[in-house]
């Protein structure tokens, strides 16, 4: 398979390169923003989203969805990505999809479809703490019963605040320092008792919640894997989520990349247009550099995770840190070019900063991935 | 099972029967690299077999035509030749600047003779070319060159001086720019092909900073070069050139993603510093290396879908610039940090145990890979102009 899109993809590409741009360009997201909306994105470009079926790209056809992979939802994330468009997308129809695809049938059957018609909302309580930890002890699940009770705290719930279900890992057994071998994954509704929301604003003027779980009762069938065998379906979820937060980074310092080359080409100083500064054309030159290559490390890590390939667990790490560090690179080169306007609030590139910030967290930062590939390589 | 599925368990079958051990191991030092010629001495009998075995099926260019000496391959079976050769860290078989940089612009521009001459023996590694570009005042303004040729009728006269000609010392044959109209810049050059065996060719080899001499200063003195060694028309030249370059520019950017076998930077750093917990004792050197490591993997991808968007007839023009620029500043990066990883043991230049100062003259050899084939600066102008359309 050749590393670059093919004339189907390309087609996928165009339309949805229109469609969101025709939708839900900056200004949408600028408009919800400034209204200061509870819900932080638009429910009715969600429905949409599942009309043009783009919500069950991931989902197979017996499921109502698409049955494509993921590079096709990388399409779809970064023109989200460009856009800064607000979308429950990566949580729910890539990374939700994708956990429940790996889990039991019963729960694909019931969720799957309707996530698809754009009827179900996830999110994913994953972290305990301040960065990324796939494996933390924060929250613990103790058998109660049939079922297990949920005692703990998650934090960076991304959309957990309109969620019709959680998905939650959970230590259930073991002591300290051996909760890897513990680990668990449960489907819970934020209306279960003890369960209690909290959302905060963030820099990117999204919403995450921290959320509170105390002494909460689930049966047994909450589990969406074999108890204590969570880590390989954790594993899926995050690949899932690390390729696709790497794919929207690359839509967001694509697209800070684009507005500030066209500053470079309009803006006069000295009587002069300054992209002719030999200065400036090697950091635009090298900037692109940096972009290209991680839109590279980006296709390469999907096409090995749509071929199930035992080396997408590295190129999802590569794509990831090497999306962070370009894409930080993009936005912070697009502020100190645009000069004195990049610092208005008026102007969107700086957006484009706080939103980078954000997805770089998403799934793990650059240290943490190559924390991960070090680990892997044996030092 | 796809014809491609059963080509690659063919050829992993003939890889792994055919393939010495030997040549499964990473490179020590510039001594283990077979570079072909008149000349050749096999530094073993597995060199002399592996390029033999691979040169019959003309592996050594398997994507060139059967009938010039190639495999024959299509892209997608070419990737896969590559792919099996990696996952069992065969060296490559031929280095060559016939393979990687004249082989090209013949099949683009040659006559069917020059072909059928020149490229046959450049897959068998019989004949071993340098590269005749720079002067002494023509680097990376390549159209101010003043070597001139002139035309006596069925052959050429030349007289000049080219600099940087690597390996000119032991090469057999130049692909050399000359000026053919002073009137013109770039409208007056022309390509070029001659014996070095010529009489009035001289070199002499240039002693760099790593104690080696692999450039030379190459002068000829009324050099005759039949009409019949043009390349292309003459005064046409520069689109040779330009073609040759942007070969030239993909082959240098891919020199640090050429070593085969484990990871030289990654062992030796734990040979120094040793580990801790199952992390490299030395934190900052470790986290200089993982994120030196991110972006040569990323790089790695994108090297793949140069060469793929380039078989397929869709990478930019300009897009070799961008490759050299990013891969030659990534293998200084990988030196230096492999210089910081061996500590004083990386410092000794002439005993034994460091291989005759390896790592360090390598260290230092790789500062020249942002100057030759046009500096990072000369690069980053061509990506600013011609892709991001940016105004002079």
């Amino acid at each position: 398979m050749p590393l670059f899109l093919n004339d189907d993809q390309t087609a996928l590409q165009d339309t949805i390169r229109d469609f969101v741009a025709e939708h839900a360009p900056v200004s949408h997201m600028r408009a919800l923003r400034d209204a200061d909306d509870p819900t932080g994105f638009s429910r009715d470009l969600w429905k949409q989203f599942a009309e043009m079926g783009f919500t069950g790209i991931l989902i197979g056809e017996e499921h109502g969805g698409l049955g494509m992979g993921h590079v096709e939802a990388g399409i779809v994330l970064e023109e989200i990505g460009r856009n800064l468009t607000p979308s429950p997308f990566l949580t729910t129809a890539v990374a939700a999809v994708t956990a429940l695809t790996g889990g039991y049938p019963d729960q694909a059957r019931t969720w799957l479809p309707r996530i698809a018609a754009g009827d179900a909302l996830f999110a994913l309580a994953l972290d305990g703490g301040p960065k990324h930890q796939p494996v933390n002890a924060s929250l613990r699940a103790e058998p109660s019963g049939n079922g297990f009770r949920l005692n703990g705290r998650k934090q960076f719930v991304v959309h957990g605040h309109v969620a019709d279900m959680l998905i939650v890992s959970a230590v259930t057994g073991g002591r300290p320092g051996e909760e890897a071998h513990f680990m668990s994954l449960f489907l819970v509704s934020p209306q279960t008792q003890g369960v209690s929301v909290e959302p905060v604003r963030m820099v990117d003027a999204g919403l995450a919640s921290t959320i509170t779980f105390d002494d909460v009762e689930v049966a047994g069938d909450a589990l969406l894997c074999q108890v204590n065998q969570g880590l390989d379906l954790l594993g899926t979820l995050n690949r899932a989520g690390g390729v696709g937060a790497a794919a929207e980074l690359l839509g967001v310092g694509g697209a800070a990349a684009d507005m500030t080359l066209s500053y470079l080409k309009q803006r006069k100083q000295f009587g002069t247009i300054i992209g002719s500064y030999q200065a400036l054309q090697h950091r635009a030159a090298h900037l692109y550099s940096e972009m290209e290559v991680a839109r590279a490390a980006v296709l390469k890590a999907q096409q090995l995770l749509d071929a199930n390939s035992p080396q997408a667990d590295d190129a999802v790490s590569v794509a990831k840190a090497m999306t962070s560090l370009a894409t930080t690179l993009s936005v912070q080169e697009g502020v100190q070019m645009h000069g004195g306007i990049g610092m208005t609030d008026e102007y969107d590139i700086g957006f484009y900063m706080k939103r980078a910030r954000v997805l770089a967290e998403t799934f793990g930062d650059a240290n943490f991935h190559a924390d991960k590939l070090a680990l892997t390589a044996g030092y | 099972m796809t014809d491609l599925d059963q080509f690659r368990i063919e050829t992993r079958a003939w890889l792994a029967e055919n393939c010495p051990p030997e040549m499964r191991e990473p490179l020590r030092s510039d001594k283990d690299v077979c570079w072909g010629g008149r000349n050749y001495v096999p530094s073993s009998p597995a060199q002399k077999d592996w390029l033999d075995r691979m040169a019959a099926r003309g592996w050594t260019v398997p994507d060139w035509p059967t009938a010039y000496g190639g495999g024959g391959l299509s892209p997608a079976e070419t990737k896969i030749l590559r792919e099996e050769m990696a996952a069992i860290n065969a060296r490559n078989p031929l280095n060559s600047f016939g393979i990687s940089m004249l082989g090209p612009a013949l099949l683009k521009y040659g006559t069917e003779e020059q072909k059928l001459d020149h490229l046959t023996k450049i897959a068998k590694g019989q004949i071993r070319w340098c590269q005749g570009y720079s002067e002494p005042n023509a680097g990376s303004d390549l159209a101010s060159l003043a070597t001139s040729a002139e035309d006596k009728g069925d052959h050429y006269l030349i007289n000049g001086q080219k600099v940087w000609t690597s390996y000119a010392d032991q090469a057999d044959w130049i692909f050399c720019l000359v000026r053919t109209d002073k009137t013109s810049k770039q409208g007056g050059i022309s390509f070029v092909l001659f014996d070095m065996a010529s009489p009035g060719v001289s070199t002499k080899p240039i002693l760099l900073i790593s104690g080696n001499s692999p450039f030379c200063e190459t002068f000829f003195d009324d050099v005759q070069v039949p009409k019949a060694n043009l390349v292309h028309e003459e005064n046409k030249g520069w689109d040779v050139a330009k073609y040759l370059l942007g070969h030239e520019r993909e082959m240098i950017s891919g020199m640090g993603l050429a070593s085969s076998g484990g990871n030289p930077l990654i062992d030796g750093a734990i040979a120094t510093v040793g580990l801790s917990g199952g992390r490299l004792a030395d934190p900052l050197l470790r986290a200089g290396i993982a994120l030196f490591e991110v972006r040569a993997r990323a790089f790695g991808a994108m090297s793949e879908r140069f060469i793929d968007e380039l078989k397929a007839g869709r990478a930019h023009p300009a897009q070799p610039s961008m490759m050299k620029y990013y891969g030659t500043e990534l293998n200084k990066t990988r030196h230096e940090l492999m210089m910081s990883a061996g500590g004083s043991d990386a410092l000794e230049w002439d005993s034994d145990r460091s291989n005759g100062g390896a790592a360090a003259r390598s260290w230092l050899r790789t500062k020249a890979n942002s100057i030759e084939g046009g500096t990072s600066e000369i690069q980053l102008n061509i990506v600013a102009k011609r892709i991001l359309d940016l105004p002079s």
